[in-house]
């Protein structure tokens, strides 16, 4: 069976050769810092599973140590020119579109076919991670396609990938530490603290306000754990299901459907949310880093408003 | 008696996001401090933080992506995206990102939510398309412009993504919210709590699809 370990063999493999490229990288004035901290990363995706606990644990204090205190910075390995660039463009014309549609369509197309037709059946991917699984492959089918068609050098994936990792720099690895600080919240009891907060701004029998206060929680307590899978838990705790379900026998589809989203809203306002806003601010190389939160506000603000006119209107019909 | 001590790990969290410290160093000294506060010792909350980050690998895998990105931006995607722009008629950053939207939310509401993404389509597709049409709108765009412009890709993603990824009865946030509920004793099907997904999804794509037109006329306006 094919499973995650798998990708993450392929992951690590490659972050180890951009920490090769780095070392190698004497234009590169922190080499050395570039190189410790994706070759961390290499760590642990190819052996994260035999350095124990603890040994993991000294893996991301040594990235937090390499990104805060400025060890890395960004690349600039050998590429094209924008002139080169444009003249490339015009001689393969619409052409060079097909290999950058074959990750998402190998991935579309082998998660379709892996989910509604018999050749899934036989389980041989993980359950539920098919569609890594087929974007890996879309991944190797385009590097493959690449190489026939335009024969590039054969370090240049590398390097180009290596050019961006580095554009993107800590803001890739973020994301992942995000997630390991809200099992420490859950741990110390930061949802229990939140849920007693809520409660004691709640009016007594006003079930509009009662309302207002579980979706803006779900929207403000989403902002602060970057992820409304983690206050979600904690709200429904608090006041979704004692007050609005048991209390205003509300409907419980409505309220955790419409709930939840109201999290999402504010997924869209938090930089904690880095996966979706810190990283493409990078990505993009905008110069903001909170760009991106900037143009989502306006739509969030009038959804969450939204939101909770929805499960006022819908869950208490 | 509810112990308010661990929300000083939030309290460092917004301080220090505020501060614009780095966020790495941000993370790591709030796990540890919250980590601390709970009784946890050194070394344990040392274990704790390091286990949770090995369990969420996952997060580094849509990485494997940028070789094949950074490679064709090497032949010149990104300007082969903007040239196509320029050649369709009526193109706008504003109808360009509506329909991206659109596209964003259906294949999300089947389960294809991986299958897009910002590395993915928004920096090698959508943000080069979405300069060009505002280039041919109203000419050479100013730095704040193309800052914004490419803003809004990246922001359409999200929201594409988010309202339309729930209506999809296998996403872990309904199994989340149906294995909650289903402690409380109310036992939803997946389908149930999808369908009430959808007043959200299309409220989603009007306020946003408004503010995407919007955006076109605040081009136009300055234009040429």
């Amino acid at each position: 069976m094919i499973t995650m370990h798998w990708l993450y063999l392929l992951a690590g493999a490659m972050f180890a050769v951009f920490a090769l490229l780095s070392a190698l990288d004497r234009s590169h004035s922190k080499r050395f810092g570039n190189a410790a901290f994706w070759g961390l990363m290499a760590l642990s995706l190819l052996a994260g599973d035999l350095i124990g606990d603890f040994g993991n644990g000294l893996l991301v204090l040594g990235l937090a140590g390499l990104a805060g205190f400025g060890f890395i910075g960004r690349s600039y390995p050998p590429t094209t020119s924008v002139e080169e660039r444009q003249g490339w463009s015009e001689k393969l014309g619409n052409k060079l579109f097909l290999p950058a549609l074959i990750i998402p369509v190998t991935a579309l197309v082998g998660t379709l076919i892996y989910n509604y037709t018999p050749l899934g059946g036989a389980g041989w991917i993980e359950a539920k991670r098919e569609t890594y699984v087929f974007l890996a492959l879309g991944v190797l089918l385009a590097l493959g396609t690449i190489f026939v068609w335009l024969k590039p050098p054969a370090i240049a994936p590398f390097q180009e990938g290596r050019r961006l990792i580095d554009a993107i720099g800590w803001a890739a690895v973020l994301p992942q530490m995000l997630a390991a600080l809200g099992v420490l919240f859950a741990a110390a009891g930061v949802g229990d603290a939140i849920g007693a907060l809520s409660r004691m701004v709640i009016p007594e029998g006003n079930v509009f306000l009662t309302v207002v206060i579980f979706g803006l929680g779900m929207a403000i307590f989403t902002m602060v754990m970057g992820n409304a899978f983690a206050a979600f838990p904690v709200m429904a705790a608090a006041t979704g299901v004692p007050l609005l379900i048991q209390h205003y026998h509300g409907d419980p589809a409505v309220i955790g459907a419409i709930g939840m989203l109201a999290g999402f809203c504010g997924t869209l306002m938090t930089p904690m949310a880095a996966n979706f806003n810190l990283v493409p601010a990078a990505l993009l190389e905008l110069k903001d880093q909170y760009g991106v939160i900037r143009a989502q506000v306006a739509t969030a603000l009038p959804l969450l408003v939204v939101n909770i006119l929805l499960i006022y209107l819908l869950a208490f019909r | 008696m509810i112990d308010y001590w661990p929300l000083i790990g939030i309290l460092l969290v917004v301080i220090g996001f505020a501060l614009k410290f780095n966020p790495m160093l941000v993370v790591t000294v709030s796990a540890i401090v919250t980590g601390l506060i709970a009784g946890m010792g050194p070394v344990e909350v040392v274990s704790t933080f390091g286990k949770a980050f090995n369990d969420n690998r996952i997060i580094a895998i849509v990485w494997i992506v940028l070789p094949v990105i950074g490679l064709l931006e090497r032949y010149g995607l990104q300007q082969r995206a903007a040239a196509l722009i320029r050649k369709m008629k009526g193109a706008t950053v504003g109808r360009l990102l509506l329909f991206y939207l659109i596209y964003r939310q259906a294949t999300s509401a089947i389960g294809l939510q991986s299958t897009a993404g910002h590395p993915q389509t928004v920096r090698p597709l959508v943000a080069p398309m979405a300069l060009a049409a505002a280039e041919q709108q109203h000419g050479e765009l100013s730095d704040d412009e193309a800052e914004s412009v490419k803003a809004y890709a990246a922001a359409t993603d999200n929201v594409g993504l988010f309202f339309g990824e729930d209506i999809f009865i296998a996403i872990g946030s309904i199994v989340l919210i149906q294995q909650i509920l289903s402690t409380y004793g109310y036992n939803l099907s997946p389908l149930h709590l999808a369908l009430w997904a959808i007043p959200t999804a299309i409220c989603a794509f009007l306020i946003h699809g408004a503010r995407l037109l919007l955006f076109d006329r605040r081009f136009a306006r300055r234009g040429r």
